[in-house]
């Protein structure tokens, strides 16, 4: 047994036996954000459309507030005190992405606008000089549309194949269709990690030494893992990882791509203009070290420090906990809701992350949205953004909740209340 | 706190559960489908026209309470209606469920001024002009409806 492997079991462990919040922690947990005070159509907001975004802690919006007020400075730039102050700050939030990840360098942390930007990054750089013709790139039956246009753009440029191994009728990757797809012409896997649409968390490890012994780099879509469960790069050994701040508590229009520091030394720009280049010359430029050639102009800086204050929040109270509480909100849901006839959960993985997507009778989950949020009730209606997993299931659109480290037992009766509600509406 | 029975009234329900006109029209000599990409409503509008007259009219397809409920209703209006007439309870029927013109309630639009509440979900607007913009289209020649952003 590696090393690796070991701390992976142990980390497993640490996972099962890992208790959630205690009533006075989650009460603190949740006075920690200001948005939850608020009611809605007159009843108080219980959220649950954390799969969409995230709500943002006290920490998170003072760090903005804090920067805006005392060191806004233009970075890399200045000599003057602010802006290096400004640039220092930058660097500590990448910093603290870096050991969020356990990358090995922080130069492997490149800051972009989210999960969306970094797959096209990797599609447009890494996919443009390592796919030709009759190439293929595979990807799973239940992606984000993030994670299936860029490779589709590339595709078509390049007179490339899209491959889409696919999913059972619990949610599941088919790992032995996805394992023959894996073939000689595959020059890249991009899988996410948890399916925002089903909840499923993939077994991205076994894909990645799958993959790695055909040598084939993978990319790995964190958008809805990062909240819910410790990552680990190194030992995970994905070749790109991508991630958006606003669904992990951070502010929106900042985001993350790791990327190992050979693959992205080799990969031509993505964007050019300032901050990229080494020099520049009207015949010819040269380019930055990364990440710096991947962030051409200037960047959200606010954002990148507000993401690393989330991080920093997410990370003290520790992402065991905080997955262990959510376990528990979604096994308490997934049994709530199951006693109530006409009701279907979509997806059913055996491994799960806090989402509970769900259709009921034959009413259309617009209709159930609008009911629910007139109690309050915030959820997502539609296709979350994942129409081939909607046309797997043969169903338009679903109704999901998805569950953070703030919700709460009762907000859960709150809605099963609802969805009783939709039933006498609908009578 | 708006009411849901101005939203979801009776006859809004009833359509819902049982749409008229729900079919393909073998005979149509205009058709144009119609998509609401934030939710992946979708429609199919079939016309046969003579002339300047609906002659006849359907529909197919999938979406919400509101957005099958209106379609089914539009149809049963159209009938036997001119292009002209159409296109102008298109307008008012707009004005309607944008809450333009609220306080007339519309009652030059018949039974369609159950729409009214309509006007208070601003979420829920496309959904009710959906099949509407779908039969423009399919008046036009266009084979696809174009939702406007600002609805
Ligand atoms: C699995 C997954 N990937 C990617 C994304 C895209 O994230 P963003 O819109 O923040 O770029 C999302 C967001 O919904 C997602 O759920």
């Amino acid at each position: 047994m590696t090393a690796a492997a070991r701390n992976l079991g142990a980390g497993l462990q640490a996972e099962r036996h890992a208790v959630g919040f205690s009533a006075s922690e989650l009460k603190q947990i949740r006075a920690d954000f200001p948005i939850l005070r608020q009611k809605v159509h007159g009843k108080p907001l219980v959220y649950l459309d954390n799969a969409a975004t995230s709500q943002k802690p006290r920490a998170v919006i003072d760090a903005i507030v804090r920067y805006y007020e005392t060191t806004n400075a233009n970075i890399h730039r200045g000599v003057h005190f602010l802006s290096e102050h400004a640039t220092e700050e930058h660097d500590a939030a990448r910093r603290t992405v870096q050991k969020f990840l356990n990358a090995r360098s922080a130069s492997e942390i490149v800051f972009v606008r989210g999960a969306t930007e970094a797959i096209n990054l990797v599609a447009q750089s890494y996919g443009r000089a390592r796919v030709a013709s009759g190439d293929e790139v595979l990807i799973t039956g239940m992606e984000h549309h993030s994670d299936i246009v860029p490779w589709q753009l590339l595709c078509n440029e390049k007179g490339a194949k899209l491959r889409v191994a696919p999913i059972d009728d619990a949610g599941e990757l088919v790992f032995d269709e996805f394992a023959s797809l894996l073939g000689p012409r595959t020059r890249l896997v991009a899988v996410t990690h948890v399916s925002n649409a089903l909840g499923t968390v993939n077994p991205v490890r076994r894909i990645i030494e799958l993959a790695h012994e055909r040598k084939v780099p993978v990319l790995v879509d964190g958008a809805q893992a990062v909240p819910h469960m410790k990552v680990d790069v190194q030992e995970l050994d994905c070749d790109f990882y991508a991630f958006s701040g606003h669904k992990v508590y951070g502010p929106t229009g900042i985001g993350v791509l790791y990327g190992k520091a050979e693959l992205l030394n080799a990969m031509p720009p993505y964007q050019g203009g300032g901050d990229m280049i080494a020099s520049v010359t009207f015949e010819k430029s040269t380019y930055n070290k990364v990440p710096f050639k991947f962030e051409a102009g200037t960047p959200d800086i606010a954002g990148a420090i507000g993401l690393g204050a989330a991080l920093r929040y997410v990370s003290d109270l520790g992402l065991e906990r905080i997955g262990a509480h959510e376990h528990d909100l979604l096994e308490y849901a997934t049994g709530a809701v199951s006693g109530i006839p006409g009701l279907r959960i979509v997806g059913s993985a055996a491994e799960k992350a806090g989402v509970l997507s769900f259709i009921f009778e034959n009413i259309h989950p617009h209709d159930i949205g609008t009911i629910l949020d007139q109690e309050g009730i915030a959820i997502r209606t539609g296709h979350h953004c994942s129409q081939p997993v909607m046309r797997r299931f043969n169903i338009p659109a679903t109704a999901r909740a998805s569950f953070a480290m703030y919700n709460t037992r009762e907000e859960i009766d709150e809605l099963v209340r609802g969805i009783e509600k939709v039933r006498e509406v609908f009578g | 706190m708006s009411d849901l029975r101005d939203l979801y009234q009776e006859v809004i329900l009833e359509h819902s559960k049982a749409p008229r006109n729900f079919h393909g029209l073998a005979h149509a000599n205009h058709r144009a489908d119609g998509v609401n990409p934030l939710c992946g409503d979708q429609f199919t509008v079939y016309l046969h026209m003579d002339g300047d007259a609906i002659r006849d009219i359907s529909f197919e397809g999938s979406g919400c309470a509101i957005s099958k409920a209106s379609a089914s209703m539009m149809t049963q209006i159209l009938k036997g209606k001119s292009r002209a007439e159409a296109e102008k309870l298109f307008e008012r029927f707009h004005k309607l469920v944008t809450g333009e013109e609220p306080a007339k309630g519309g009652e030059d639009l018949g039974k369609l001024a159950v729409f009214s509440g309509v006007s208070e979900y601003p979420a829920r607007v496309k959904c009710a002009t959906l099949a509407w913009h779908t039969l423009h289209a399919a008046l036009v020649g266009e084979a696809e409806a174009v939702l406007p952003e600002d609805e």
